[in-house]
């Protein structure tokens, strides 16, 4: 038994359709195969708090939740992801997941553009979930993958240092952050 | 850029996806992890006609131990390599060597059986399951086999897999009470490919060492073993006399190749000194 149709080699230019749960809503929609996620979710969802930079895997600008762990939508074509369960960072925000860490990206002025923002954010949530007080050496090395090209790291890594340590104080590991 | 037009296939057996690359033909390419194949795509280095998903193969996942081997599924993610407790515990070196692979989120989805199917030399896996003696399970439309590490990495990104054969799991001998392992490599940023890094497995027979593999990344062509290097270190103490005799029979192992970047005179200078740390270290028994 063969699970391949034929017919397959000769629709490369036509769109399928894909389905995921998009910050906790379902939506379907048309995409070439050569489309990658981060295409797909601020032209065709218009999602565009995730950022395109290099489109290479090498800036972090991109990065999103898929099934629950950062990748970097540009690495992967809206087709791979059918089915997937994906949070970006408008949903992460409407949650309140992330709230402290936006303020204090804010207070401590680890933004001023704001095009790696997303990432940047994308990334400390990641960590902090998974390592819930990180050393300063831990988030640079976490963070090693996502550039800014305006603030300067030094500010941003405060910022998580002290999120880690504020829900730390609160009382528990990831601090109610799921 | 973007990717040339291609149609997408998602496999959910092996042989699903071996039929479809025997019908596609040249213009087919499995992808796992896509963490290199996508930016190929990008760049349109690569234009393939499809492209097969084999990700959902759930006959590729898993690690789970088979006699004396550890069994890991190609699908294994380099994430995993670090949380898996069997793999902690039984191939140590590829945990200690993960965290140097790429960043994070790269590591949430790159494979183990796509970094060893690319076979970049200056990636650290290939060159970790050449210092295991690791064995690769290639699945092809003629039936399976197993190479031996030392036998699959033939020359710059070219392997013993033949176009159409998949790698469906890695084979690592299962670590062992009498043996040592240490992994360090050299690069500019945590993250970004090492100037060279290497790793080494030794087994021992009291303080002396009975068997030694070291494989080097980033030196030349392929991953690559030391063996004359090797040779000098079997049957010795790990004295300082010693490794110094290690770090000299190196350049008879080593020639790096001309680049831009880095001097071949300065590799090898780098690979001496990682060879004297690690060998240090497994030394006070690490
Ligand atoms: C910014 C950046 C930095 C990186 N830094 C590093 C680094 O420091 N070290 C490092 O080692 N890697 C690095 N990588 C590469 C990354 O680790 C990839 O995950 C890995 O090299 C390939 O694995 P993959 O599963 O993503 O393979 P894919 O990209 O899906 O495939 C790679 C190739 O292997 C083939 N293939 C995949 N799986 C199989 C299989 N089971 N059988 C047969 N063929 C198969 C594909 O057809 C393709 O030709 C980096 C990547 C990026 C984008
Ligand atoms: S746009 Fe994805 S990493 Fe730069
Ligand atoms: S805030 Fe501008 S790139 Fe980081």
């Amino acid at each position: 038994m063969s699970g391949f149709d034929d017919s397959l080699l000769n629709e490369a230019d036509e769109t399928v359709r894909v389905r995921f749960v998009v910050n906790g809503r379902k939506v379907a929609c048309e995409v070439a195969p050569r489309e990658t996620l981060v295409d797909c979710l601020r032209d065709k969802l218009e999602l565009t708090g995730t950022h395109a930079g290099c489109e290479m895997g090498a800036c972090g600008a991109c990065l999103v939740q898929l099934d629950g762990r950062a990748v970097h939508s540009c690495l992967i074509f809206a087709v791979q992801a059918d089915g997937a369960t994906i949070d970006t960072i408008e949903g992460l925000s409407e949650l309140g997941a992330i709230a402290d860490l936006q303020a204090e990206f804010h207070r401590r002025n680890a933004l001023q553009c704001g095009f790696c923002t997303p990432g940047m954010l994308v990334n400390a949530h990641e960590l902090l979930s998974q390592t819930a007080q990180p050393s300063r050496e831990e988030i640079r090395d976490a963070l090693s993958g996502n550039y800014c090209r305006c603030t300067g790291y030094e500010a941003i890594v405060d910022a998580i240092d002290a999120v880690a340590s504020e829900r730390m104080k609160a009382g528990g590991a990831g601090g109610g952050v799921t | 850029m973007k990717a040339r037009a291609f149609s997408y296939f998602r496999a959910a057996t092996i042989d699903h996806a071996l039929d479809a690359h025997a019908r596609a033909g040249d213009d087919a390419r499995f992808i796992a992890g896509g963490q290199s194949l996508v930016p190929a795509l990008s760049l349109r280095l690569q234009a393939p006609r499809l492209l097969i998903d084999i990700t959902h193969i759930d006959e590729l996942r898993g690690v789970r131990r088979e006699g004396g081997h550890l069994r890991i599924g190609a699908l294994t993610r380099h994430c995993e390599m670090l949380s898996e407790p069997l793999i902690a515990e039984f191939a140590p070196l590829l945990h200690a060597a993960a965290p140097f692979v790429a960043h994070p989120a790269i590591r949430n989805r790159g494979t183990l059986g796509g970094s060893v199917a690319l076979a970049d030399p200056a990636s650290e896996f290939p060159a970790m399951i050449l210092a295991l003696d690791a064995e690769i399970e290639i699945t092809g439309p003629s039936g399976r086999r197993r190479v031996k590490a030392d036998d699959f990495f033939i020359d710059l990104f070219e392997t013993a897999l033949q176009p159409g054969e998949l790698i469906t799991a890695i084979y690592v001998p299962l670590f062992r009470a009498d043996q040592r392992f240490a992994f360090d490599e050299l690069a500019r940023r945590r993250g970004d490919y090492a100037l060279v890094g290497c790793g080494m497995l030794a087994t021992f027979a009291g303080e002396r060492i009975h068997d030694i593999r070291i494989s080097y990344l980033s030196v030349g062509n392929t991953p690559t073993r030391v063996r004359g290097t090797e040779a000098t270190l079997i049957g010795s103490r790990l004295d300082a006399e010693r490794i110094a005799a290690a770090q000299a029979a190196l350049e008879g192992d080593l020639a790096p190749p001309e680049s831009d970047e880095v001097p071949p005179a300065m590799r090898l200078h780098l690979a001496r000194v990682l060879l004297g740390r690690l060998l240090g270290r497994l030394g006070e028994g690490a």
